[in-house]
C-alpha cells in the first residue's frame, strides 16, 4: 500500500482527526524521557476505544509496520522512540476508569488512565492503590504495566506487578487475548499477564487491565535520620529489615543531594550530614507506635546522630516534600541528567554507594545519588552537558562501569526504568546467551514480522 | 523571508534555555491545553522539542512549528510547576519574537498593534466611538453579568458573551490625578491598563475610592499606554519597546513610593517582562529597573503594605476566587487577594482548581475559541460548584472570559474584581 492508502485506512478506523501525518506532529513523538537521539516515526495515531486499537495493532501487522504503543512518554529507557518509519499508537485517548469494585477491591481500567488520578479516584471510595512511580501525575497505567513502575512504597507494598490481576491485549494479528480474573485466585492458563509485565511494548498492545485494591494503612508515621556516613545509614537499612520491620518506605540521600535540595528549597536540611535517612511506617495505630519506637532505637544504636519524627501532617508532608525535591534540584544543576537506577542487594549499598564515589572521582564526573534504599535501588544522578562531546564520553563510560559493578554485586540493571533501547545491550551481561535466543524464539513466534516495538528490550536478533 | 538556516541560526542562540528540558514530560501534568487535546504539540516539552528541531535543522516546516507555537495561553503554569526549571516564557516569547522577525506581523495585527496601541490617544479615540456604535451591533443577553453577544454572526465574536465597551472609559471621568499622601503618608502610582479603561472603568474607580479611603496618594499620569503584552506575545519586540518607551516617560516624573495595578497581567508584564525583554533604549534599563520594583498588584498593596485583615463576614455575599495565571505563576501572589476578600466581610468559598488557568491568554481566546471555551467551560463549572453567589478575580481579562463562560452556562452569577467587593463594603453597600 502507499502511504496515502494506509493514512486512509488509518483515518477509517479512528477517524481523521485522530491520524498525525505533519512533521510537526510527527517530531514531537520522536522523543521520550530517556537521554538518547529522537527517531521521527511515519504517523501517529490516537485510537480512542478498544475496537480502534485492535484495529490500527492489525492493519500495522498487515503492513509490516513498526509499532510503538506510547502512554505518557516518560519512560527512561528510551521505550517509547519509534522505529524509522514507524507508526506511533497513543493510548491517551483511552483514559477510562470502567470499573471499581468496592466489594471485591479490584479495578477495571483503559490503558491510558494516568495512574495519580486513578489512584486518586480510588482513595475517594476508602482503597488504596500503591504504586506511586515519581512520574505518577503524569504516567499511565499502561506504561506502568509495560515498565512495572515501582515508586517510594515498593519496599512493602511492591511494583505494579503484584496489582496486576488480569488484562485483555491485543496480539499482532487484532485478536484480543484475555488472561487474569477479578478473583484474588486464578491458575486459569499461561500467567499471561505476568508475561505482559515490564515487556514494554514488544510483545503485545494492552487493552483492559484489572487491578488489585487494597484498604489503606489506618495510621502512619514519618522520621527522617542523620548519619555522619553512608556506611552507617546503609547498615540501618540492613538492620531495620533484620528486625523484621518492613518500612512502607525507606529513601536515601547523599551528601551532594542534601546540599543540592536545601540550596534548592532551604527548608533546614542538615547539610553537613553525610547522608539521611527518610523513613516511614504505616499500618494499625498500636503497630505504627511500636515500630516507630524500634526504627528510633535501631538509628541510634547505628550511629545516627539525629531524628526527627513528624508531629503532625505538615511535618510528614515536609519530609517527604524533602524526597520529592531530590530530582529537581539535581536537575536544575546542569543542563543534561542521566537518572540511572541500577538496583544491588540491600546488603551492597555500602559498597555500591563506594563505587559510585570511586567511579565519579576517576572519571571526574558530578553524580548525586538518592533512592529506595530499603529495596536496593539506587538513583546515581549524573549531570552532565551533552553537548560537552568529552564530557559526554566519560558519562557513558560512567554508565558502564556503573552496570558493571551493579552486576559484579549480584544486582540487576534496572530497578524500575526499563530496558527499552538503552540497556538492551547489556542484557546477555545480566542474563545468559540462551536466556537472550528463549526471548528471540518467543518473540518471533508471538510477533513474527517483528513489528511490535523492534530493538527495544532484548534489541535485535544477531 | 529570511530563508531557514538564519531562522536556524536564531533559534541556536535560544539553545542555551533549550537544553535546560530534560524531557521528563512532567508538564502533561498542569498544561490547561493539553489536557484538553492530548497532544505533545499542544504541551511544553513538545512545543521546546519542535524549537530544538528547528534550531538543529531537524525540521523544515516552520509555518507548522509556528502554528503549534501558538497554541499557548502563555499562563506560565509549566513554567512554575518544571522540575527542570526551563525558562518556559522566555523561550516562548523570544520564539514568538524570531517567528514574528521571520513571517512578518499579520496586515491585522499590524493595524492593531503598530496603528493603534502605539498611539494611545488614537486608541481612545477610537474605542470611544466604538462604544457608541456597539449597542447596534450587540444585544444584552445576561442583566446580572452586563454581558452581551453578537446580534449578527460577526467572524471574531462568535457566540461569545462578551462584556461590551464602556460608555464612559476611566480616562473620561479621571483623565488625570496628583492627589497628595493622606494619613497612611504613602503616595502610589496608578498604572490602569487597557482592559480595566475601557471595559471596567468601576473598576479602576473601586482602586481610586479605596485608595482616598485608606488616605494613599495618587499619580495618574494622562496617556498611559498599553503594558505591551498584546504585541510582545505575537512577537512584535517593535512596539513593545514603543510602548514601554511610552509608559515611562509618562510615569517618570511622578514621585510615588509604589506603582499599583489591578490587572495581573499589566502587573506580570511591568514585573518580569519589562526588564527581561525591552531590547530598546539601553540607557533607560536603569530605571525600568526601579520601576518593577515598585510595582505591586493592589492586593498586594493593601495587605502587604497597609496591612489590612480579615474581618467578621458581615452577612456579605459568598465569593470565590480564581488564581489569574500572571498572579500565581509569575509572581506567586495568592493569598493577599483571598485576604482582601475577607476583608470586605464576605463569605469566602474555595473552589477546586482554583489556581488553574481560565483559557482566556489574550489572543489565545481569539485565534483557539473552542479550545479556550473548553477550558473556560470547566472553570465555570468549578466556580458553580463552589456553591458562591459571586466570582471574584485580579485580572479583568480574566473577568472577561469568566464572565462570557458563567454567562453561556446560564449561571446566574456575577464575576467581580476583589477591590470591587472591597471598595462595596467601604462605601457601606
Ligand atoms: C521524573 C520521572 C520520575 C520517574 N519516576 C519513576 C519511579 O519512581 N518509578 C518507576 O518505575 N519509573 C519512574 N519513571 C519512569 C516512567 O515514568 C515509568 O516507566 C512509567 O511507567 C512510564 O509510563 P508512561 O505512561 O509514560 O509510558 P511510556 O513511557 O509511554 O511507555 C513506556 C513503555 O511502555 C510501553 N507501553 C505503554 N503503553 C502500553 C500499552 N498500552 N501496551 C503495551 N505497551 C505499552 C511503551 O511502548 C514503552 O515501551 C520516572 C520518569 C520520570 C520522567
Ligand atoms: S517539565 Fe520542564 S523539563 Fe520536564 S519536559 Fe516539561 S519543560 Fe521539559
Ligand atoms: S504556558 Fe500554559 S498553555 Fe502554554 S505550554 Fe505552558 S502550561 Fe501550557
Ligand atoms: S495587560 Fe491587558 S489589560 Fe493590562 S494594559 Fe496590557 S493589554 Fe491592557
Amino acid at each position: 500500500m502507499t502511504k496515502d492508502a494506509i493514512v486512509k485506512e488509518f483515518e477509517a478506523i479512528v477517524g481523521g482527526e485522530n491520524v498525525m501525518t505533519s512533521e510537526t506532529d510527527r517530531h514531537a513523538y520522536s522523543y521520550d524521557a530517556a537521554v538518547l537521539d529522537s527517531v521521527m516515526p511515519a504517523l501517529v495515531v490516537r485510537p480512542e476505544t478498544s475496537e480502534a486499537l485492535g484495529a490500527a495493532t492489525k492493519l500495522c501487522n498487515d503492513n509490516g509496520l513498526p509499532l510503538t504503543v506510547r502512554g505518557a512518554g516518560t519512560n527512561l529507557s528510551g521505550g517509547t522512540i519509534p522505529h524509522p518509519g514507524g507508526v506511533v499508537v497513543l493510548t491517551n485517548g483511552l483514559n477510562r476508569i470502567l470499573e471499581i469494585n468496592e466489594e471485591d477491591m479490584y479495578a477495571v481500567v483503559e490503558p491510558g488512565v494516568v495512574t495519580a488520578q486513578f489512584a486518586a479516584e480510588v482513595a475517594k471510595r476508602g482503597l488504596f492503590y500503591p504504586p506511586d512511580p515519581g512520574s505518577q501525575t503524569v504516567s499511565t497505567l499502561g506504561g506502568n504495566v509495560a515498565e512495572n513502575a515501582g515508586g517510594l512504597r515498593g519496599l512493602k507494598y511492591g511494583v505494579t506487578k503484584d496489582y496486576v490481576m488480569g488484562m485483555e491485549f491485543w496480539d499482532v494479528n487484532g485478536q484480543l487475548v484475555k488472561t487474569g480474573s477479578r478473583t484474588v485466585k486464578c491458575v486459569t492458563g499461561y500467567n499471561l499477564a505476568g508475561l505482559m509485565v515490564a515487556s514494554e511494548g514488544t510483545l503485545s498492545v494492552f487493552d483492559k487491565i484489572t487491578l488489585k485494591l487494597i484498604p489503606p494503612a489506618q495510621a502512619a508515621k514519618s522520621m527522617m535520620a542523620i548519619f555522619p556516613s553512608m556506611k552507617a545509614a546503609s547498615e540501618t537499612v540492613a538492620a531495620i529489615i533484620a528486625n523484621k520491620i518492613v518500612p512502607a518506605t525507606l529513601e536515601m540521600m547523599d551528601n551532594f543531594t542534601i546540599r543540592t535540595v536545601e540550596n534548592f528549597r532551604g527548608a533546614g536540611l542538615p547539610v553537613e550530614a553525610a547522608a539521611l535517612l527518610l523513613i516511614e511506617v504505616d499500618g494499625h495505630p498500636a503497630q505504627v507506635e511500636d515500630e516507630a519506637a524500634m526504627v528510633e532505637k535501631i538509628c541510634k544504636a547505628n550511629g545516627a546522630t539525629e531524628l526527627k519524627v513528624a508531629k503532625d501532617a505538615a511535618e510528614r508532608d515536609a519530609v517527604w516534600q524533602a524526597r520529592r525535591d531530590a530530582l529537581p534540584a539535581l536537575a536544575k544543576l546542569k543542563p543534561t541528567c542521566v537518572l540511572e537506577d541500577a538496583t544491588v542487594p540491600r546488603s551492597k549499598i555500602p559498597a555500591m554507594i563506594e563505587a559510585l564515589e570511586d567511579i565519579s572521582k576517576k572519571l571526574d564526573l558530578t553524580i548525586g545519588t538518592f533512592g529506595h534504599a530499603g529495596d536496593g535501588n539506587l538513583h546515581p544522578t549524573i549531570l552532565t552537558d551533552k553537548r560537552d562531546k568529552q564530557e559526554w564520553e566519560r558519562v557513558e563510560k560512567g554508565i558502564d562501569m556503573i552496570f558493571e559493578k551493579a552486576l559484579a554485586m549480584g544486582g540487576t540493571l534496572s530497578g524500575e526504568h526499563g530496558i527499552g533501547l538503552a540497556k538492551s545491550k547489556y542484557l546477555e551481561q545480566e542474563t545468559t546467551r540462551a536466556t537472550l535466543e528463549y526471548a528471540h524464539r518467543m518473540k518471533s513466534v508471538l510477533d513474527p514480522k517483528g513489528i511490535l516495538n523492534p530493538g527495544k528490550i532484548i534489541g535485535f536478533r544477531k | 523571508m529570511a530563508d531557514i538556516n538564519k531562522l536556524a541560526q536564531m533559534f541556536k542562540e535560544l539553545d542555551d534555555q533549550l537544553v535546560g528540558c530534560m524531557r521528563c514530560g512532567m508538564c502533561q501534568a498542569v498544561c490547561p491545553v493539553f489536557a484538553q487535546s492530548g497532544r505533545e504539540t499542544d504541551v511544553t516539552r513538545g512545543k521546546l522539542a519542535l524549537l530544538d528541531g528547528l534550531a538543529s535543522e531537524m525540521l523544515t516546516d516552520p509555518e507548522g512549528v509556528n502554528e503549534k507555537l501558538n497554541r499557548c495561553l502563555l499562563c506560565g503554569t509549566c513554567q512554575s510547576n518544571c522540575p527542570s526549571g526551563v525558562s518556559v516564557m522566555d523561550i516562548f516569547l523570544k520564539a514568538r519574537a524570531i517567528m514574528t522577525g521571520y513571517f512578518g506581523l499579520s496586515p491585522v495585527k499590524k493595524a492593531i498593534f503598530r496603528g493603534m496601541l502605539k498611539n494611545p490617544k488614537l486608541f481612545n479615540m477610537l474605542t470611544d466611538m466604538g462604544s457608541l456604535f456597539q449597542g447596534l451591533f450587540t444585544k444584552k443577553v445576561d442583566d446580572m453579568l452586563g454581558s452581551s453577544c453578537a446580534r449578527f454572526n460577526a467572524p471574531v465574536i462568535g457566540d461569545r458573551h462578551f462584556n461590551t465597551l464602556s460608555s464612559k472609559p476611566l480616562h473620561k471621568t479621571f483623565p488625570e490625578m496628583d492627589s497628595a499622601p493622606g494619613k497612611s503618608g504613602l503616595k502610589v502610582a496608578f498604572y490602569v491598563g487597557c482592559v480595566i479603561d475601557k471595559i471596567f472603568p468601576h473598576v479602576g474607580e473601586a482602586i481610586l475610592d479605596v485608595l482616598k479611603y485608606h488616605g494613599v496618594g495618587v499619580y495618574m499620569p494622562k496617556g498611559q499606554a498599553c503594558c505591551g503584552i498584546p504585541a510582545l506575545s505575537s512577537g512584535d519586540t517593535e512596539t513593545f519597546d514603543t510602548l514601554v518607551d511610552l509608559n515611562m516617560e509618562r510615569f517618570k516624573d511622578g514621585e510615588f513610593d509604589y506603582l499599583v495595578t489591578g490587572c495581573a497581567t499589566c502587573t506580570s508584564t511591568i514585573k518580569e517582562l519589562w526588564p527581561r525583554m525591552y531590547t530598546g533604549n539601553p540607557a533607560l534599563k536603569g530605571d525600568i529597573n526601579v520601576l518593577e520594583q515598585k510595582t505591586m498588584d493592589i492586593s498586594q498593596f493593601l495587605v502587604d503594605i497597609l496591612k489590612i485583615t480579615p474581618q467578621e463576614i458581615t452577612g456579605g455575599k459568598s465569593v470565590t476566587y480564581h488564581d489569574p495565571c500572571h498572579l500565581k505563576n509569575s509572581l506567586g501572589v495568592t493569598a493577599q487577594p483571598r485576604t482582601v476578600i475577607k476583608a470586605a466581610g464576605c463569605d469566602f468559598k474555595e473552589m477546586a482548581e482554583a489556581g488553574t488557568c481560565c483559557g482566556c491568554g489574550g489572543s489565545f481566546n481569539i485565534a483557539h475559541y473552542d479550545m479556550s471555551k473548553k477550558i473556560g467551560g470547566r472553570k465555570a463549572d468549578n466556580i458553580m460548584a463552589s456553591g458562591a453567589q459571586i466570582a471574584a478575580t485580579s485580572c479583568p481579562a480574566c473577568m472577561l472570559q469568566i464572565t462570557d463562560m458563567l454567562s453561556q452556562k446560564e449561571a446566574s452569577m456575577e464575576c467581580k474584581h476583589v477591590i470591587e467587593l472591597y471598595a462595596d463594603t467601604l462605601r457601606g453597600k
